[in-house]
Parts: C-alpha cells; structure tokens; sequence
C-alpha cells in the first residue's frame, strides 16, 4: 500500500496453496503434525494447477507417488510437495524478467496457454516466442508502470512455473480509452501466479518505486555483476572447435593479417584427452603451454571448456578423486548417479556441497590442472545439468544431494558449477586476479560468477532478433554480462546475417562468435574483403568503446544497474518504450538500433526522452528525442546515437588486443544536451586484478560539461592509481564556436587547438594532453 | 640484368642508408623521404591539408590518411615501415607501435613501450637466405625432375595412343576369332547358351550379328530336332509333330497348315529351311526343355564399391560364369579365353582412353601420379591420395575406410589452376556436407602428402609436394650476395 493505493496484494485471487508434507498411504495414513504447514487463512483453495490435489480427500490422483515421463520413472518417495502463490498488480500492465525464455521483453499472458516454465534443460534447437523452459532460470519478475516499478522474487530452485493474466488483454487501445474517458471500468491489473514443484514460500518483493531502486532492492539479495577482466569486454572467437594448435595458431595469425582486434580464443569439447575435462587431447594439443605462451606474447587469452560431467574411467584422477571423496551426485539408492553425456558414461559432481567446491576449485590451481597458464580461462556448458539419457535431458528428480531430491535444487546446480570454477580461478593466482567463467546455466545470483550466453540458437534472423529481449530481460535481473553466440551456433549463417550478427553483438555486453562443428568455417576474413572490412570495422567500433563498457561493467558491480537496458528503464514515464524490444541502451547514454531484417534499407528507431537530444555517432547528426526515426541503411550502417548530455570516454587507437590498449589516451566524446549540458564518468583500473576492491587501485573521475567548461573532478579522493593515459582529443557535439580554448591545471592555463565543423557543430578540442587521472578544466570562451 | 641491377640498390642502400635514417621521421621509408622535409610545413600524402612540420610524429592524427604520424600509433590507419637491416624490410599497421609486442626484428616498433625486443634481423635473414637457398635447390632439382616427367609423359603417351591404335585393330581379329569360334559353341548345350547370352548383352556393339549366329544355331538345332528320321529333310509330318506352330489357334498344325508353312514344300533340306525358319520360329519349341532365361548380371552400383584397385570399369563377372560351366569342353575354353581377351582389351583400351581423356597439366607433367597412391599416418588415421581418382582416410587401429572424395577438377587460381585438386561427393557426413579435400600441391623433389586437416567439418585439406609444379627457377644464384646486410 502507499497511501489509499494498493500496489500489490497476495493471495487475492485464494491460489495460496501447499502440499501436506505425509507419508506414503501404504506405510501410514497419518501426516506428522510437526511437518504439516498451516494455510495463512485456513481456507485453501482448490488447487487448479496439474499438480494440485485437496489435501483432505483420500482419492488418490495418479502421479502423486511416481510419475512417469516417456521411458523415465520419477519415484517421488516424498509424494506431492508442491507449493503455489498468486500476486495481483493494480495498475500494471507490463511485467518482465523470469528468464529464460525464447520470448519478447514484456511477459505475455498465459491464459489458455502454457504458463512459463523455470526449469535449467539443455534444449536441442530451442524454439522462439515460448514460453518454454531454457537452460537458465531466474524467479525474478519485475512489474512496471509510468509511477512505480516492483519486483518479485520467488526464491526457489525447483522446477517452476509461471501463469500471467491480465484484464486488459485482448482490449485494444481504444478500448482503453474508452474506458478511461467513462471513468468507469476496471483500472488495469495483472495477476500473476507461482507454482513450484517442491520447497517452501519464499517470496522477497522489491518495492521500488524507480527502476534503478528496484535494481540495488534485488542486488541487496543476490549480489551484483562480477567486475570482469577488460579484456572479457573484447571480441571472443569460438568454434567447435579449433582442431588443433596448428589450427589455434593460423587463427591467430589471420586476426593479425587482417588487422582485426580479438582477446581470446576459445577452444570447445575436442580439446580434452576424450572429453576428460582439465586435460588436453595428446595428439591434438600436445603442447599447451606452447600455445598458451603464443598466445600470451601478443597478449590474448584463450578459454577450455570444463564441463561437469565427469567421465567414469579409472584412469582419469578427477573421476578418481571424486570417487574416492565421495563427491558425486547420487541416485535413489544411494549408488553414485551415471548417465550419458558428451564422454560418454559420467558422474556428476554434487556441486551443491561446500567441500565439493572448495576441492573442484583446487583443481584449478597451476600444478594440477596441467598445461594451464595465468591467461587460460574457464567455460562451463552442460551445466543444467545435461544428461543425454535422462528425463528432458537432464538428471532424474529423485537423485540425492546429500538429504535433498535433485528436484529440489534443480535450478541452482549450474549456478554452483560455476561458483566453483570461479572461485578456482581466483585462487589460482592466490585471490590477486578475477575470474573470467562463461555458464550456460544459472540461477538468482548467477551475476556474481561471470557470464552467461543464450545458449545453442541458430544462424537464422529470428534468432538474431530473440537475442536482444533474451539478454535484456537477463539484465533486468542482475545478469548484465549477456551475450548470444555471434553468427548463430547451429547451420551456416548467410553473409548478410553473419555481419548483421557481428554489428549487434558488438554492441551487446558479451561479444563472443561460436559455430557449431557441423558448420563452415567463418572466422571474419573467410566472406570476402569487403565483408572482412565491414566486420573489422564493427569489432574495431566495440574496441573503440570499451573504456565505457568497462565503465557499466563497474557501476553494474558496484550498483546493480543493467548494463544493456531496455528503454524504459530510463525513460520510466515514456509508455512508447514499454515494449520495445528491437532496439535497446547500452547504460544511459549509447541507444543502439541493431538491423536484424535481411535486405535491410532502413530501420526505425525510437529515440526516447521528449526535449532530449540524440546525436549519431558515426555522422554527429543531431536528431530530437521523442520521435520515430526513420533511418536508411546500408550493409555498413549500425544506427548507434549517443544521448546529448552525456560524455563517453573512448580509445580510438584501436589495437591488436584490448591489453595492447592499456596505456593508450582517451577522446572524450560530449554530446551536449540542448541546455549545453553534459556528464559522464571515466573508470580507470589495471584491468584485471581485485587490487580496485583490495587496494582501492583506480580512478574514477566525473567528467562535467557545464557553463561552457569542461571539467574532471575525483569521485575517489582516497584512491591511488597511476595510469599513463592522456586525453589526446575532445569532441564537444552540438557546440558552437569559441574564440579560444584554455586548459587549466595545476594552477595554469595555457591555450588548446581547436576545428570547428560548423556543418555538424561539432568542436574538435586537439591534443590538449592531460594525464586521465588529473585535475582539469577546459574552458571554452 | 638483375645482378646490375642488385648491385646498384646496394650501392645506392649503402651510400644513403644510414645518414638517411636519422634525418627522416620515424616509420617513413626511403621510397617517400623526400615528403617530409625538416622544418617545412608537410602536406598530407594524400593532400588533405598541410600542417606545420612539428606536427609530424606528435602522437595526434591530423591526417587523413595517416601519413603525418608514420611512427606513432596516433592514426587508425597508419602504416609504419621497419628497415630491418639484414632481413626484409616491412609495413606495419601503426596500431603495433608501442604496444608491448615485437613486430620489427629491428625493434623499431617498440621505441617507448617498455617491451624488451631483441634485434633479430641477421637471424632471419640467415634463416630466410638459408630457406630460400634451399628452396631454390629444390625447385632447381624439382624442375629437373619435371622435365624428365613431361618426357616419360611424352613417350608414354605416344606408347598409349600406339596401343590403343593396337588394341582396336588386336580387338577387331579377336571379335572376328570369337565369331569363328561362337559357331561351333553355338551347338553346345543350353546352360552354355544362357552364358553367353549374358556376354552378348555386356557385347553390345556385337549384339546383332551375335543374335543372328545364335538365330542360325537354332535353326540348326530346329531342323535336327525336327528331323525325326534323320534323313537330311524335314518333312511335312515332321512339322507336324510340333502343335504349337499351329496357325489358326484351333490346336492342331493340319497337312495344309504345316505346307503352307514350308511355302508349298513336301519336304525341305537344311538351305531350304532357311526360309521356312522365319515363318515357324516365333512359335517353335525346342523338345529339349529349356530354362528360364537367365537373369542379367547384376553388377554391384559404383558408389557402394569401393575398388582399391584404381579402375572405374566394371569388372568382368567370371565367378558368375564359372557357376554355371559345369563341364567345359575345348571349344568352350577357347571361346572364353578369347571373349575374356575381348573384355580386356576393351576395359584396356577404355582405360588409357580414359586416361588420355585427364588434364595431366600443360606439358603433361602430372601424368605420373596417374594410378599412383600416397599415404600419411597421422595420429589417428592413414591418409591416401589416389590423385586423379579418390581421397581416403582409414583409422589406424582398424575400422572401415572413408571416402573424403573423388577426383573432381583443378581449382587453383586463374594463373595457375594446377595448385589446388578438389576431391568431391566423398562419404555424407551426418547432418553435414558430403565430404570432399583439397589437395594443395606445391614444389617438392618427392611426391609426398605432408599434412591434412579438416579445416571444417568434412572438408579436409591436404598438403602435396611434387616437382610437377616446380617453376623454371630464376636466373639468379644468391650466394655471391651472402655477406650482404644492408
């Protein structure tokens, strides 16, 4: 409630319902008291969902005791456990989140449909705009309109489902307005319902009220995005899978004869000795840290997939070990659980135990997981867990985990997977150096670990498209550090497309191309020189941007903010940015048009904020907020427009590698609003060591355009770090003409060279050459 | 020529060379020296704007085009030139200036980066001079090689076209012996009979003079079948015997039917039956009962054989025949000796027809890798090259041989096609292509694969060396040039 208005009520709908925990009727009739849970208001409903049952008739519904899925036995010793909880929202029309799902940014209802469903599964060839279950799940749903913005989560790992109802759908524009002009009628409401296939009620709501409050509500939760490495921010070149170092080493070479930026390379399934995990293939990659050292001279990185499913063979001394420590994961009889998976027969560690992590984690140390090196790093898949031969393709429910049925912490096994590798990684280098882990699966709280991708999708234009609402949703709730795999993983992509691809993941948070090993080759420079060069050029623009990436990976860690937001997480009043989901901002500043459309000749984009300015950052064409853009495109147009009233800081000497960039200056882009106003900040650290966190080693500065000045002020006074990087250049956008430019340090003031471009307004501000870490004002008279 | 005109940039490199480094900006070449003038405002190269000379390696683009900083990573698209004496002089984009990585083995590049780069030059260019004196060697003796190809390539060619020239004229008597020694076989009991049957169908061209002998032996063995008493006619009686020559269909061949079959005739001898034969033998039977005539030859379909003898014909079918030739006699070894020899020279002659039909190169230098095959164990696998017929991969330690194409064209580029062979329409892959490789050749003394791999899934490349694509080396000897470094 806030006042006479209620903004969100439990139960309203009487869906509160929960299973009596009992015993099977064959051994006693009669429930333990001490474990039966009391309704809220006595009165419990007839459950409606599938799994529901009246707790007091002693008819027996089939599944109650054992289900069966295909060939799959489901023992459930512990019966129905089921729980459920409807939440109505006055006043909402558009509720987001729960990921993951193939599907548009703002939630659908789900009347006579099925609900979504939250259940990790390894899905061959997924299908778009369903509601069906991914590899990922995250009960967060987040509810939004022009005064408020909530959230909801639903803390649970079990299977889980959600069902959205709405009493507006169906109506149309007008219908609304008829109704808001008669004043009569319903105020439009959602209704929202959880069920969980087993746990307990564990429910936090996120009151807001603005976006960025819900944000820091969640992140007090869950954590926030991990700060990762810079160079993880740079372009990922993956493929299943490079064959050999023979391979790995002309690929490496073809980034550089084609003078195209990359930090790592990535190596899939095939590089292990048969799919054991922590080796390399002895034919194939003899000589790892050969390679590695390669690969380390030009200062890249490579990333080896470590999978938890673990081969059963006496000779491989993971599966030993874990044997012997009694770590895996067990089946109903308390044997260790095997199914199928990518070696074939294999255990699966019980990630859920603490000593099971810490030791997972040792494994990654330098002197056991042989042929390593400090710039090897980490790549969980089939973490969901993916068992081939189990129910859905993953593992039985009725496993153990210690007391606890896998059905009860289903959702979550992935998320520890990735913990575990993680903390490896930090330990690795004795907790001096972040972890960089990409997970396909994941739970609430994934955010604190690494990476997420959207999984197997496919080189279709629909799939390019899904990519945007898929890692926008994910931002929503706490994993800013998304990507969808460049190119599309299954068929071969079109040329068009695979550049399309490449112009719209460069402009999303993780920026990794992947193929699957059926496919053709298509490192960059295998389509053409003309291709060569229009992807190039995109990687060189990411490259370019990567100061600010780094900038909203930081406030992302530090805040919860989303790094890649939809619109109308800051434009909250905008009702024309509630469901748009084809174009999106990168923190406040950057707003990116992607072209997912084959044949492209033009896109519409909306620039949002009435009053507010856009300026295009290839042209400097100063457009007007508030307005449908029509934009004409070519294959070589990526319509990106930065927010007047903002500043970017960029490296425009774009190098070989984001590490070969470190000590480079910076152009300070500033777009001014049309009051002559703009900020923005500058984060500067090493780039890869906790020593921001430990040591307080960074800059951080605010970079403040006002009264015709231009000024750096310390936002960390407290903090030390020396960078060698300058400002080389400052571009002020929508500026006008001054008669001289003045830099005023340290007590100084000495002129600065400027061009004017009348044509565009655009001020050219040359080499006036302070330290980024400084003290300054530019003053414009 | 070339040595004058070697010897000249030598002069020329060691006269200018030195002083010239220290007056030019860093990262120019000497080829575009005279643009960048000490205290001269310097103009654009490509004449965008001029700009004071100080603003030449300031570490700030004011060019277009880069060229005011050739020796600073200021400009996106700047381009730096390392001397690197005694090696090769070299371009690099000026994005590697500065940036901790040694590119130059001069260490130009890295001047302010705190890189330690070692100057390696002399290193190369003893290794390069060494490659290139060793490569020169291998080209000189692989062009040897491929002269003396080109003229085995030669005579042997001229050996094939006499043999095919041979063969056609060999074959021609054989057919004509086979036809002698046919009629006598014609005679010969039935079984024999649908034997040959099947070679006159595999005999097409001979068909219809066959089915014209063989219509003869009938006729002979008719007209002693039909001739009871055995007194060299047969009789209107006789004929009469067989009902099945009956032509109004009513069952039984009268008097008058069975004159009419022999033209008006009492009786005919075996010249006069002749003419009587047409008229009867749609419906004659034979008193000796005859077999269902035999089924075709099946011979298995190309793609499920997998010959590893390099021969696309159709092998000759003997185990077929021999089943059914239970007793031979004389005349029957002879006849299929004979027609065996038929088929041979025939599958002979297709083949070097075949074989002459290749593009063996322009001087027929590839000629001797026809009906050649290579291999190379890898790891896992043998690999084997039949150039101009397939590409195979068999796992080492047992397991079934792949086919990873057959032979398909020459793909290299337009100015010399034959660096690359394709090998397509190999074993499908599941849910893939099918597979096919590309066999990069390049000059080598031996004629050897030295690598593959599977570049894609399915698509395999293999490397070959052979002196049919040596080139005629240049003139040049690089010894006397050795002690050089400029």
């Amino acid at each position: 409630m806030q006042g006479p208005e209620v903004l969100l009520s439990l139960n309203s709908r009487g869906l509160l319902a929960f299973e009596h925990l009992r015993l099977h009727k064959d051994t006693q009739a009669q429930p333990d008291g001490a474990e039966v849970k009391e309704s809220v208001d006595g009165d419990q409903q007839q459950d409606e969902g599938e799994k529901g049952e009246d707790g007091e008739s002693d008819k027996e519904e089939v599944g109650l005791w054992e289900e069966t899925f295909k060939s799959h036995t489901d023992t459930k010793p512990n019966g129905p456990t089921s729980i459920s909880l409807d939440f109505s929202l006055p006043g909402v029309e558009h509720v987001y989140g729960i990921p993951e799902h193939a599907d548009d940014l703002k939630l659908k209802t789900t009347d006579g449909g099925d609900p979504y469903r939250l259940y990790n599964l390894d899905v061959f060839q997924y299908e778009l705009y369903n509601p069906m279950a991914l590899y990922g799940s995250i009960p967060v749903m987040l509810a939004h309109n022009t005064q408020r913005t909530m959230g909801i989560f639903w803390l649970n790992a079990a299977e889980t489902w959600v069902d959205i109802s709405s009493n507006t759908t169906g109506k149309t524009v007008f219908g609304k307005m008829l109704d808001f002009v008669q004043g009569s009628s319903e105020n439009p409401q959602t209704d929202v319902r959880w069920i969980s296939e087993s746990g307990i009620i564990d429910v936090f709501i996120m009151l807001g009220p603005k976006p960025s409050d819900v944000f820091s509500q969640y992140a007090s939760l869950t954590g926030t995005q991990s700060f990762p490495p810079l160079a993880s921010l740079g372009y990922h070149q993956c493929r299943w899978n490079y064959n050999d170092q023979e391979d790995v080493k002309s690929v490496d070479q073809g980034f550089d004869q084609h003078d195209i930026p990359y930090d790592f390379i990535w190596l899939d399934i095939e590089h292990a000795d048969g799919k054991r995990y922590f080796t390399w293939d002895p034919h194939k990659f003899p000589q790892p840290k050969e390679m590695l050292q390669g690969l380390m001279d030009k200062k890249r990185k490579m990333v080896a997939i470590v999978d938890p499913h673990i081969r059963v063979d006496s000779g491989y001394k993971i599966h030993n070990e874990i044997t012997s420590k009694d770590f895996y994961v067990k089946n109903k009889d308390g044997r260790n659980y095997e199914g199928w998976c990518w070696p074939g027969n294999s255990g699966y560690p019980d990630f859920t135990k603490p000593e099971m992590r810490a030791w997972w984690a040792s494994m990654f140390a330098y002197d056991q997981y042989e042929g390593s090196m400090e710039n090897l790093f980490t790549w969980n898949d089939m973490n969901e867990p993916s068992v081939f031969n189990g129910p859905e393709v993953t593992m039985h429910k009725d496993a153990l985990h210690g007391k606890w049925e896998h059905r009860d912490i289903h959702n979550i096994y992935g998320l520890y997977v990735q913990m575990a590798t993680a903390e490896g990684q930090t330990r690795r280098s004795g907790g001096v150096e972040r972890p960089f882990v990409l997970t396909r699966a994941f739970f609430a709280g994934s955010q604190r670990y690494g990476a997420v991708w959207t999984g197997d999708n496919a080189a279709e234009w629909d799939h390019l498209k899904i990519s945007i609402p898929m890692c926008l949703s994910l931002g929503l709730v706490g994993v800013s550090f998304c990507g969808a795999d460049v190119g599309g993983f299954f068929k071969n992509p079109s040329t068009e497309l695979l550049v399309r691809w490449y112009q719209t993941g460069a402009y999303q948070p993780f920026f990794r191309a992947h193929a699957h090993l059926d496919t053709t080759r298509r490192e960059p420079w295998l389509f053409g020189p003309e291709n060569t060069a229009l992807i190039r050029e995109v990687i060189r623009q990411r490259y370019a941007l990567l100061p600010y990436w780094y900038q909203l990976l930081y406030q992302a860690h530090k805040t919860g903010m989303p790094v890649m937001r939809p619109l109308w997480v800051d434009y909250p009043k905008d009702t024309a940015t509630f469901t748009i989901d084809d174009e999106f901002l990168i923190g406040r500043d950057l707003l990116v048009h992607p072209v997912t459309e084959e044949g492209s000749r033009g896109v519409t984009a909306y620039l949002p904020g009435a009053g507010e300015v856009w300026y295009d950052v290839h042209t400097f064409q100063k457009h007007n907020g508030a307005q449908n853009l029509y934009i004409p495109v070519t294959l070589s147009s990526i319509p990106v427009f930065q927010r007047g009233g903002s500043i970017i800081p960029r490296k425009d000497r774009v190098r070989r590698s984001s590490t070969c960039m470190e000590n480079d200056p910076y152009t300070l882009y500033v777009a001014l609003s049309p009051k002559k106003f703009a900020e923005g900040e500058l984060y500067i650290d090493d780039g890869h060591s906790f020593n921001y966190d430990t040591k307080k080693e960074f800059i951080h500065r605010s970079l403040t355009f006002a009264n015709n000045a231009l000024t750096s002020n310390n936002l960390c006074p407290n903090c030390n770090f020396l960078t060698s990087s300058w400002i080389e250049k400052v571009l002020i956008l929508g500026a006008s003409k001054p008669s001289k430019v003045l830099l005023k340090m340290d007590g100084k003031e000495t002129p600065v060279d400027f061009e004017f471009d009348t044509s565009m307004s655009v001020l050219t501000l040359r080499k006036p050459g302070m330290n980024a870490g400084a003290d300054w004002t530019l003053l414009l008279q | 020529m070339t040595c004058v005109h070697l010897l000249l940039t030598l002069v020329f490199a060691v006269s200018l060379g030195t002083p010239v480094e220290i007056q030019g900006p860093r990262g120019v070449p000497l080829t575009s020296i005279q643009f960048y003038v000490e205290n001269k405002p310097f103009t654009c190269l490509d004449g965008s704007r001029t700009i004071p000379f100080d603003r030449v390696n300031d570490d700030y683009c004011d060019c277009k085009d880069g060229s005011d900083e050739p020796g600073t990573a200021a400009c996106p698209n700047g381009s730096f030139h390392c001397t690197n004496a005694g090696y090769r002089t070299m371009f690099i984009p000026s994005s590697r200036i500065n940036d901790g990585i040694c590119d130059c083995c001069d260490t130009t590049d890295e001047y302010n980066s705190g890189a330690k780069c070692e100057n390696t030059c002399k290193e190369l260019g003893r290794k390069e001079r060494e490659v290139l004196q060793k490569m020169t060697e291998i080209t000189k003796e692989g062009f040897l090689l491929k002269q003396h190809l080109i003229e085995e390539a030669k005579k042997g060619h001229q050996e094939k076209q006499i043999k095919v020239t041979d063969m056609q004229e060999n074959k021609k008597q054989l057919d004509e012996k086979v036809e002698v020694l046919r009629t006598v076989k014609e005679t010969a009991e039935q079984p024999e009979k649908e034997a040959k049957e099947r070679h006159l169908k595999a005999w097409e061209e001979q068909k219809a003079a066959i089915r014209l002998e063989k219509d003869k032996a009938k006729m002979a063995e008719a007209f002693l079948e039909l001739d009871d008493n055995a007194d060299g006619f047969v009789s209107v009686s006789e004929l009469q015997s067989h009902a099945e020559l009956d032509a109004d269909a009513d069952g039984t061949l009268t008097e008058t039917e069975a004159q009419g079959l022999m033209g008006g005739a009492e009786q005919v001898d075996m010249s006069t039956f002749e003419s009587v034969w047409p008229n009867i033998k749609d419906k004659y039977h034979s008193e000796v009962s005859r077999e269902e005539e035999p089924a075709p030859v099946e011979t298995p379909p190309d793609e499920v054989k997998e010959p590893v003898v390099d021969n696309d014909s159709e092998p000759y079918p003997e185990d077929d025949i021999s089943e059914e030739e239970d007793e031979d006699d004389e005349d029957e070894d002879d006849y299929h000796e004979d027609d065996d020899k038929v088929y041979h020279t025939e599958n002979l002659s297709k083949n070097i027809e075949k074989e002459l039909s290749f593009d063996f190169g322009p001087d027929a230098e590839f000629t001797y890798l026809y009906s050649q095959c290579y291999e190379l164990t890898t790891g896992e696998y043998i690999y084997r090259l039949c150039p101009f017929n397939r590409v195979s991969q068999k796992p080492k330690y047992g397991g079934s041989e792949t086919n990873l194409g057959t032979w398909g064209s020459w793909s290299g580029p337009e100015n010399n096609k034959y660096l690359l062979m394709k090998y397509e329409h190999g074993t499908g892959c599941w849910q893939g292509p099918n597979r096919s490789t590309t066999v990069k050749l390049t000059c080598g003394k031996e004629t050897v694969v030295t690598s593959t791999s599977e570049p894609s899934r399915c698509e395999y490349l293999m490397e070959f060396t052979t002196p049919a694509v040596c080139q005629e080396p240049a003139n040049t000897d690089l010894s006397p040039h050795d002690h050089v470094e400029l």
